[in-house]
């Protein structure tokens, strides 16, 4: 698997590491259900079987958060971008 | 039919062509009292159970494909019960002693070979460190044994004791641990249940669940709709899309664990051997390869095969205690999906729909504990209620805090 970094190009995917799918926003301490929506944002995933909008830190290069759209079930890159700078819709 | 030594002289008598298949190939019916989900070890064990231990025998196993074909088959086949927490001392511990009489029980012969499984440590914090697991060992009822230097020598002379990076000073061994015939085991639980009773349905695909009234009432499939008000979910890896089905979310990443095997030498491994300042385990196969495997690749996914990098991770790590490995050749490599869960523990209890239950979240460590996860999950579909070694393995653990984190890594499950 390779993914293509927007700063430092196509790399082998050895040089990043995966945080996961990227989780929801993260709830307001202040929210009337916080203890349930801080459960559900720390432990409970989707883990979907196909298209997965995933976090990955390129480590061995830039340093820089990705958000990667990957295939789980064949490993595909469907896209890639910087995390920083942009809300979770990719703004 | 019972398997025996006079069974195989009859059959040797009429040249071998009387053998009955060892399980009917069932075809689902209407209802069920219970349907189990997966027909990997844990599926089949517990449908075994459900007939044997609690008295059900109208029960149905379905599997998409064919039995025995996901991870029951796709492991390096270790048993063992060396943890530290008492939660999972127990259990994996109650597993290893329904290990020792699986194969009388079953009438059939699922290899057990309790050879010894041997944890070398590297340095003086590591000796602190399995001391005291081998102390929580025997608390558990386990059996453990801290070796020096000089015993782990006589076992195993082979090893590169002096190495530079990772000198191995002793090793803690768990003599009752060992190895177990993988894919005899999903046979041997078959073949049983079956005999029983038990409907092993293959090429069954569940696609859905019957929900009326926030209650399950049965699921929907590839051959049908098939009636039942208690369903099992036992399905290592897919639990996730299973529980989609159901509408609920589960606390568990599907990860890609890889294992090896090379070509097959003479008796070499005497036992089960892991590497403490990396991860590699190894034993030998009794037709002679080398098993081996090492890391998660890191990433989600269903695709039940890995990157190369994983391998070379792996080779390096083997390269450092046995640096004869270098010259054998690598004749295999596979993929399993894993459910990794977010303390590393497995997951025994109800969903929250009703009449559904889930037995999930075993990542690397499912094989070892199919006995004892078959036993305790027929207990909770039975009776409604866990069984006492399993009383832990709650969803509502990480709402509550009582989280069963053997490592410490907290909730990233590709550091499990």
């Amino acid at each position: 698997m390779r993914i293509n970094c927007p700063y430092c190009g196509n790399r082998d995917v050895a040089e990043f590491s995966s945080m996961g799918e990227e989780p929801a926003k993260r709830p307001d301490p202040q929210q009337a259900d916080a203890q349930t929506a801080f459960v559900d944002y720390v432990y409970l995933r989707n883990n979907p079987a196909g298209p997965n909008k995933e976090l990955w830190y390129h480590g061995q290069g830039c340093r820089q958060w990705l958000r990667v759209n990957r295939n789980t079930l064949s490993h595909k890159i469907l896209g890639v971008s910087l995390a920083a700078g942009g809300d979770q819709n990719g703004k | 039919m019972k398997y025996s030594l006079f069974s195989l002289a009859a059959n040797t008598l009429t040249k071998h062509k009387n053998w009955k298949p060892a399980l009917v190939d069932a075809h689902p019916k209407a209802k069920y009292d219970a349907i189990v989900i997966g027909g990997g070890g844990h599926g089949l064990a517990t449908a075994y159970y459900l007939a044997r231990e609690f008295g059900l025998t109208n029960v149905a196993v379905l599997e998409k494909g064919a039995i025995g074909l996901g991870n029951v088959g796709r492991n390096t086949t270790i048993v063992r019960s060396n943890y530290l927490l008492p939660q999972n001392g127990v259990f994996y511990q109650h597993a290893l002693s329904q290990w020792e009489t699986l194969e009388k029980e079953l009438n059939y012969n699922v290899m057990v070979s309790q050879r010894g499984v041997v944890n070398l440590f590297h340095s003086d914090a590591q000796r602190d460190a399995f001391a005291r697991r081998g102390n929580a060992m025997r608390l558990s009822g386990a059996d453990a044994e801290l070796l020096g230097r000089d015993k782990v020598q006589k076992m195993m002379p082979f090893l590169d004791f002096d190495n530079a990076r990772f000198p191995i000073m002793g090793a803690l061994l768990q003599k009752t641990g060992g190895t177990v015939r993988h894919d005899a085991v999903a046979w041997g639980y078959a073949r049983a249940a079956s005999e029983l009773g038990v409907d092993i349905i293959q090429n069954c695909e569940v696609t859905g669940f019957e929900i009326s009234n926030g209650r399950a009432t049965g699921v929907q499939t590839t051959r049908g709709t098939i009636l039942s008000e208690k369903i099992g979910i036992s399905v290592a890896g897919n639990s996730s899309m299973l529980a989609q089905m159901g509408g609920f979310r589960l606390p568990i990443e599907s990860h890609l664990l890889q294992a090896f095997v090379t070509e097959a030498v003479k008796p070499l491994i005497p036992n089960v051997i892991t590497f403490g300042a990396g991860h590699f385990y190894v034993s030998q196969s009794d037709k002679g390869g080398l098993v081996f495997g090492g890391d998660l690749d890191g990433y989600n996914s269903y695709a039940q095969r890995g990157g190369i990098y994983t391998l070379r991770d792996v080779v390096e790590s083997g390269m450092a205690i046995m640096p004869m490995i270098g010259r054998i050749k690598l004749l295999r490599s596979w993929g399993g999906t894993v459910d990794m869960s977010m303390d590393g523990s497995p997951i025994i209890d109800r969903a929250p729909v009703e009449g559904i239950f889930v037995n999930a979240g075993w990542c690397y460590g499912g094989f070892k504990a199919t006995p004892a996860a078959g036993l305790s999950f027929a207990h909770l579909i039975a009776r409604d209620e866990p069984h006492k070694i399993a009383k832990a393995y709650t969803l509502n653990r990480f709402a509550s805090g009582h989280i069963i984190d053997e490592k410490g890594q907290g909730a990233q499950p590709n550091l499990h």
